[in-house]
């Protein structure tokens, strides 16, 4: 299953390398890491996209990532009501002709071309992790050249959300 | 123990706050203040002003002739003082040779600090002259570790490094120190409180959790406790003790919990695991109630995990969270320290079951299937060996092994009835480290015996040590169990490769007693089963060093034993 989590860690030289270093001696399964300086510039947050098989595996996911000195808060928050978000940025094979068709695609996705060359064009997406998949998918069939990812970073809302997010390709948020 | 050389007095902490002093002098001082009173070392470039300041304070150091010696030593202090061991290391080759002994010291759960020098900040990242990256290679393999860059943090960085090292899980704790760090010169300010805002382990453990526990006690029919370096570690023995004889619940120990329930006592069914008792291993198997205190469920112990005790609620009660539902799903965990869990539960524990069908049924199993070997009066039987170290020492000894056979012999045959006696390396089975941790152990315990258990193999991987017993006269008592091969490494050729011997069967050996007296050491070669009560005896009493090496039945192999793979009752070479 794959599960969200954060870390907010002191901002030490070497935390990062700790922690990668930690899910691959671990085994543990890693889908994205994204971290920056949060409010409190000493502090950094870590959001992770981990895959792990059982409940098990993530409580051990969890129980090392507290066991790191440098690490002060750890959360699951994949249950939870979380704002979580992803950019990426795709160069799409694109003759002249296709471009409109191309932003038609990508407006419904609030995604915006960002750079325009001879031959091709390249599309900023930000959303949530399936969004971000169904306007790739939606882009594939005129020949993605390149694509980045920033990988998921996330937080809690301040208030829960009263209904439940459908993040499927029709709803855009 | 006597010791002669100079060994002046610690510094005192008299007057050492805010001075404005060099970077190495703060070390020394925070030493002192730790109340450190041996270091284990060998000093380099990049260290050098550390070694001035040792030299000019005359704080104890032990110079090692290997950086790995050096670090068991600390190890095996550590294990049997309970205080942290230090040792201190240049940059490049000298931390790299430490390697190994923060890996051993890190699964084993060893409180060390080890400072390792590192090349100036200004070159850092330059492929400087000895210059490694000893943070990058010890993060894996150390609780924490820093590297200082400002004279201004070294105070509070040393004193995070004892604080983490020693509460908690125990752990090796690194501190990489540049060289311009350790002469600028700043402030000594040891007297703020530690704040680790991401390090706070859990102490006393959950009331109702351990209540939970008691119940599920007083409702099992067939428990049993594994005891675990936890307990050693807590200090948790006599607890342990009183909560096993209050309830009746039998004790099986693992390798490194040796020691932590007495050996000999009616309620001890002895090590649990790959070469422990018949009896042990049927406890864990048939019992509906299993409580691990400060055990880890390793592989050695638990053998096939499939087949790992099938019936019983698993209730572990462990320091670390992290140990907990790690390779056995748990029903009753408990986080804190083995010893306050033990007095929760001590409080709670009025009403009993009753366990006496259970306790007559092991008792039962220990009478038909003992630990046994075959007896014979034409070879030193190496069982027979480790009973009469047993015998000479009035059980009395801290016995340190290598590893190999001659450590599970140790394990099986040296019934250690008291804690802090019992010197091994379990998790990473390191060769190398027996005798050089006696060495440590000594400095521990200078007015008891220290009886080095060690094979003929791994004894050459770290005998340059028999300098610091030359030097100091260091009574440590060396056995080499000469079988004239890798033993255990041979016993699984034998059992598992068709008798391929691939490179465990030694053509030609050194002379270990000439090798011996090259040190003024005393050396005796023993080959008469007759002689080695005697031979023990002697050296024993000598005021000094011994080796003795001493020729045992060579292709005698380890049992019983679980074969890799198997379960707990599929043990093989239980006594017919
Ligand atoms: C550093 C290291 N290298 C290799 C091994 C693998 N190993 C385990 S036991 C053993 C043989 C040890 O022989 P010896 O020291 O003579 O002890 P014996 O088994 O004969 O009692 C070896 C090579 C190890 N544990 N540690």
């Amino acid at each position: 299953m794959k599960r969200t989590i954060t870390a907010t860690v002191t901002n030490t030289s070497g935390v990062m390398n700790r922690i990668t270093g930690l899910f691959a001696r671990r085994n543990f399964n890693i889908e994205s890491i994204t971290v920056g300086v949060t409010e409190n510039p000493d502090v950094s947050r870590m959001t992770f996209v981990v895959n792990v098989d059982n409940h098990r595996g993530l409580d051990q996911v969890i129980k090392q990532l507290n066991k790191q000195v440098d690490v002060l808060k750890v959360r699951d928050i994949t249950d939870e009501s979380i704002v979580a978000r992803e950019l990426a940025l795709i160069k799409v094979v694109a003759a002249p002709q296709h471009r409109a068709e191309i932003e038609a695609v990508a407006s419904p996705f609030r995604a915006s071309l960002i750079d325009v060359g001879r031959e091709s064009v390249t599309v900023q997406v930000t959303g949530d992790q399936d969004k971000v998949e169904a306007m790739i998918d939606l882009l594939k069939p005129y020949g993605i050249k390149e694509l980045a990812r920033t990988g998921v970073t996330a937080f809690k809302r301040s208030t829960k959300k009263t209904t439940i997010d459908h993040p499927r390709y029709s709803v855009i948020n | 123990m006597k010791m002669e050389g100079k060994m002046a007095e610690t510094p005192t902490q008299e007057n050492d706050a805010y001075e404005e002093v060099s970077g190495s002098s703060m070390l020394i001082k925070a030493l002192a203040r730790e109340k450190v009173d041996v270091i284990f070392g060998y000093p380099g470039g990049a260290i050098l002003p550390t070694y001035d300041e040792i030299y000019k304070t005359g704080i104890r150091h032990i110079l090692a002739r290997h950086e790995q010696g050096a670090i068991h030593a600390a190890e095996g202090y550590a294990r049997v003082s309970g205080k942290p061991g230090v040792c201190v290391v240049t940059s490049g080759p000298g931390a790299t040779n430490v390697v190994t002994g923060i890996a051993d010291a890190m699964i084993d759960s060893l409180p060390l600090v080890v400072i390792t020098g590192q090349v100036a900040t200004s070159v850092i990242g330059t492929d400087a002259f000895q210059e490694a990256d000893v943070v990058g290679v010890t993060m894996p393999i150390t609780k924490h570790n820093f590297q200082v860059r400002e004279v201004s943090d070294l105070p509070r960085v040393i004193k995070e490094a004892f604080h983490i090292a020693t509460t908690g899980r125990p752990g090796p704790v690194l501190i990489d120190l540049p060289k311009d760090v350790s002469v600028a010169s700043g402030i000594f300010n040891y007297d703020e409180e530690v704040d680790l805002p991401g390090y706070h382990p859990t102490f006393v453990p959950n009331k109702l959790q351990l209540k939970k526990l008691q119940d599920a006690v007083n409702q099992a029919e067939k428990p049993v406790i594994l005891a675990g370096a936890g307990v050693l570690h807590a200090g948790g023995a006599a607890e342990l003790l009183e909560y096993a004889e209050t309830q009746k619940i039998p004790v099986a120990s693992t390798l490194l919990g040796l020691g932590a329930f007495p050996g000999q006592h009616e309620l001890s069914l002895g090590m649990a695991g790959m070469h422990g008792t018949y009896t042990a291993n049927m406890a864990l198997h048939e019992s509906d109630l299993l409580i691990s205190i400060g055990a880890r469920f390793d592989d050695r112990v638990t053998g096939n995990l499939k087949h790992f005790a099938p019936t019983a609620q698993i209730a572990h009660i462990d320091v670390d969270p992290a140990e907990i539902g790690k390779v056995v799903e748990t029903q009753i965990p408990v986080v804190g320290d083995a010893r306050e869990a033990l007095k929760g539960l001590l409080e709670k524990s009025e009403s009993r079951g009753d366990f006496s069908a259970w306790r007559k049924y092991l008792h039962e199993l220990q009478t038909e299937y003992p630990l046994w070997y075959h007896k014979d009066e034409e070879t030193i039987k190496p069982q027979r060996l480790i009973e009469d170290i047993f015998t000479a020492t009035d059980g009395e000894a801290v016995v340190t092994t290598d590893v190999g056979q001659h450590q599970m012999w140790a394990a099986q045959y040296y019934h250690f009835n008291k804690p802090n006696r019992w010197v091994t390396s379990g998790g990473l089975g390191t060769m190398g480290f027996g005798f050089p941790s006696a060495i440590g152990a000594q400095f521990a315990e200078p007015e008891t015996p220290v009886v080095a258990v060690i094979g003929d193999a791994g004894f050459q991987m770290t005998a340059q040590e028999m300098s610091i017993l030359q030097e100091l006269n260091l009574p440590v008592k060396i056995v080499l169990v000469n079988n004239a091969s890798l033993g255990m490494v041979r016993q699984w050729q034998q059992l598992f490769y068709e008798e391929r011997y691939s490179n465990s069967l030694f053509p030609i050996q050194p002379d270990f007693v000439k090798m011996a007296e090259a040190y003024n050491i005393k050396g005796e070669k023993v080959e008469d089963p007759s002689k080695v009560k005697e031979a023990l005896q002697e050296a024993l009493a000598h005021n000094g060093p011994v080796l003795l090496d001493v020729r045992v039945t060579a292709d005698e192999n380890v049992y019983p034993m679980i074969a890799p793979g198997k379960g707990h009752q599929e043990m093989e070479g239980i006594k017919p």
